[in-house]
């Protein structure tokens, strides 16, 4: 049976998580890396790993992990959607975990596992499951080819879908390796911040090929779906939260804003879809976590649904916020950057519908 | 609190079908049998149908009675009676009131239904202005009242009326049990926009109603009735669907059988539909979740918003997918149908009956207004009438 609440070990770890991010992250943190990107610093998520051990959350206990533990890392991203934490834990820790869990990788999982490295799929962040494509061709050289809008590539082993004329193949490379090129781009979302990763005759090994190398390239996407949701949950929340207090305590007209009938029917709105993203969000954790059969549906459902609630909400919060919300000194600009961002991410809402029409049998038109 | 264990209501439910074999019992003595063995609601006090034992073991009972071969009980008989009296009159009638209404209630013997909104107090319910005044040990009640389904079958209403009209709104109220066969009340039927008469308006002149069908303090309606009404918005929720099921389902199968109807942007309007009744779907099972593991949530609060917005769009959608085929309506006539399925008859019925939803059982504008201030904590509006005697609010 579905679960769809939190249980009590999720409980303590959504606690555990919101008061380290209470005590290590500021969102000044967050504003400098759009003035100041590199390096990035690395004190968070080594907390986050070290002493919560949050990147082992989906490493196999083979590995030296905890077991695929997905409502419980959908509650983490939850936490960091609510501080919209720029640490790679979706990027390495959920998808590329997933990717060389799913090829029984065993030489870069306990490194992950244990926070001393962080690893990325060499695909752009929009790319999503079932429809990517690998352009990176193996040459005599060695790899050749450029994959655009990577996202948190910059540092850490890159896990690179790799085409030859039959099959796909993953290869892992270490960025630093000759003829690896790592470019930042000034990114909308510099919190997440995309590179453009060139290869140009770099030497490296298969590390899987073949229908596996696909299935886990799809796997980890889809997973990268679903859990993403949780993240746009709690982002979600944080926009409503916010203007809820803004609007309690700001006077205009000699009256609270939110006694207001027009602003409250909006936020009551907000209420009803975050509700529901909720219940959507946590569906696809435990399809997840449960290995169910309906995982591909409740990941194509969860970004048809929960990316467009973050977004509203967090355009909400700019509007109601006023003139407030259009400064670089409140925060609220932070979140509308991810939301957007996060919208495209794993494939659009309407790619995600499309893919739905196929799985539940609801025919395009000829 | 009981102290009796799933195991030992097992064994009460296996007596009841020992001594009553639902093979060889008509179902209205079943259900009689049911009742005085305290299996038809578990949760109600023992000696009132129930045994004062958690709400969800209701749904073992349920299902060990079912398997053995008895009928479902059927909630959709007396909707009003089961979903807003009984709880109301558990919570507020005396000791005599519960005995003498209760059980035929829940048999089905009486069917209920309820008198709150006026022509002038609707959304503003507390302006409810058919008057009560005291003859000794009787209440005569004078007023019109409108919106009421089942009047025509119905024994006996809940009734919402003013004791006095020098009071503020809210404390002039007194709620009452009203025999529906008294003289002075007339029923007829309202006819809707679809065509059907699915309500009444009710005419009450002079009506005598005895003081010992009041439920409740004299002044203490509106408080009654609040109780009254948040029983209405849990039992609005509904049983829960499975995937597919419902509205979207209708229209799905209509897309699946006609592909000469489809079109690129109908196909995503159909998808964006379907996504927002997974999503409402899922809500309500956690919701369910919720309830049954103690922990209330702002879903029952949504749930309504939510499914009035889905059943308009999904019914707009479907008479443009169904082309000319979606501008024939099946019946103007002004039928009285026993029971209201929304996604019962053709795509105009469907559409037209569907604007109820974001009006019947609180508007769409009176939530978000409630969501707003109870769930979200935002100051309610300035108000000019809630100070005011009564006689003196504008209207």
């Amino acid at each position: 049976m579905t679960d769809l609440l939190y249980n009590d070990t999720e409980i303590a770890l959504r606690d555990s998580v919101r008061a380290m991010l209470d005590k290590r992250l500021t969102a000044a943190d967050i504003m400098a890396l759009y003035d100041a990107p590199y390096p990035r610093p690395a004190q968070l998520w080594a907390a986050l790993s070290d002493e919560l051990g949050v990147s082992a959350l989906l490493v196999p206990e083979s590995a030296g992990g905890h077991g695929t533990r997905a409502r419980e890392a959908a509650v983490v991203l939850e936490e960091l959607g609510r501080r919209v934490a720029p640490v790679p834990f979706l990027t390495s820790a959920v998808v590329a975990t997933r990717c060389l869990t799913a090829v029984g990788d065993m030489a870069w999982l306990p490194r992950l596992a244990g926070g001393e490295a962080t690893a990325a799929l060499c695909v752009p962040l929009v790319a999503y499951a079932s429809t990517w494509n690998a352009t990176v061709r193996p040459e005599r050289a060695g790899l050749v080819g450029e994959v655009r809008g990577v996202a948190d590539a910059a540092t850490g082993v890159l896990i690179v879908p790799v085409r030859t004329d039959d099959a796909v193949h993953l290869h892992a490379v270490d960025p630093g390796a000759d003829g690896v090129s790592v470019t930042p781009v000034l990114s909308l979302d510099m919190s997440r911040p995309l590179a453009d990763v060139a290869f140009d005759g770099v030497q490296s090994r298969p590390i899987r090929s073949g229908v596996e190398a696909q299935r886990a390239v799809d796997d980890a996407l889809t997973a990268g779906a679903a859990l993403l949701a949780s993240e746009q949950l709690g982002l979600a929340e944080w926009c409503l939260d916010t203007t809820v207090k803004h609007l309690r305590d700001r006077y205009q007209f000699g009256r609270p804003l939110g006694s207001f009938q027009a602003l409250k029917h909006r936020l009551a709105d907000l209420l009803v879809d975050i509700t529901a993203s909720r219940a959507v969000a946590r569906y696809a954790a435990d399809c997840l976590a449960t290995n169910s059969d309906d995982t591909a549906v409740a990941a194509s459902l969860a970004q048809a649904y929960c990316a467009t609630v973050a977004v509203r909400a967090a355009e909400e919060c700019i509007q109601l916020l006023g003139g407030i919300g259009m400064t670089w000194e409140h925060p609220a600009h932070l979140y509308l950057k991810r939301a957007k961002a996060d919208q495209l991410a794993f494939g659009t809402p309407a790619l995600h519908r499309t893919r739905l029409a196929e799985l539940v049998d609801v025919p395009a038109a000829c | 609190m009981s102290t009796t264990t799933k195991e030992e209501l097992r064994h009460r439910a296996d007596a009841l079908l020992a001594a009553h074999p639902p093979h060889s019992t008509t179902p209205q003595e079943f259900l009689a049998a049911r009742f005085d063995a305290g299996l038809a609601w578990v949760h109600y006090p023992a000696g009132l149908g129930g045994l004062g034992l958690p709400r969800a073991w209701q749904t073992d009972v349920d299902a060990w009675l079912e398997a053995a071969g008895a009928a479902p009980y059927q909630r959709r008989r007396n909707p009003i009676g089961l979903g807003m009296a009984a709880p109301t009159i558990l919570r507020f009638g005396t000791p005599d009131q519960q005995r003498r209404f209760l059980r035929p209630l829940w048999l089905g013997e009486e069917i209920w239904c309820q008198l709150f909104s006026e022509p002038g107090a609707g959304s503003d319910l507390a302006a409810v202005a058919t008057r009560a005044v005291r003859d000794g040990d009787t209440w005569r009640v004078t007023g019109q009242k409108v919106w009421t389904s089942n009047a025509q079958h119905a024994q006996f209403a809940i009734l919402l009326a003013r004791t006095d009209p020098d009071a503020p709104k809210h404390q002039g109220l007194t709620y009452f049990v009203c025999d529906m066969r008294a003289p002075g009340v007339d029923v007829r039927p309202l006819r809707q926009l679809t065509g059907e008469a699915e309500f009444n308006e009710v005419f009450l002149d002079d009506v005598p109603v005895p003081d010992g069908y009041r439920l409740g303090a004299v002044g203490e309606g509106w408080r009654v009735a609040m109780a009254t009404l948040n029983n209405e918005r849990v039992s609005i929720g509904g049983d829960p669907l499975p995937r597919g099921g419902g509205m979207i389902g209708v229209v799905v199968g209509e897309w699946r059988a006609r592909p000469e109807l489809r079109t690129a942007e109908l196909h995503d309007r159909l998808m964006q539909s379907w996504v927002a009744a997974e999503a409402h779907r899922l809500t309500g099972l956690r919701l369910r979740q919720q309830l049954a593991s103690g922990q209330p949530g702002p879903e029952g609060a949504t749930m309504k918003l939510g499914f009035a917005r889905l059943t308009q769009a999904l019914s707009g959608l479907e008479i443009e997918l169904l082309g000319s085929d979606g501008l024939r309506y099946d019946d103007w006539s002004p039928q009285r149908p026993e029971v209201v399925d929304f996604n019962g008859r053709g795509p105009g019925y469907r559409y037209l009956r569907a604007k109820g939803n974001s009006i019947e059982g609180g508007t769409s504008e009176i939530l978000r207004t409630v969501i707003a201030e109870r769930v979200l904590g935002l100051p309610a509006e300035p108000r000019t009438d809630k100070n005011t005697p009564w006689k003196d609010v504008p209207r």
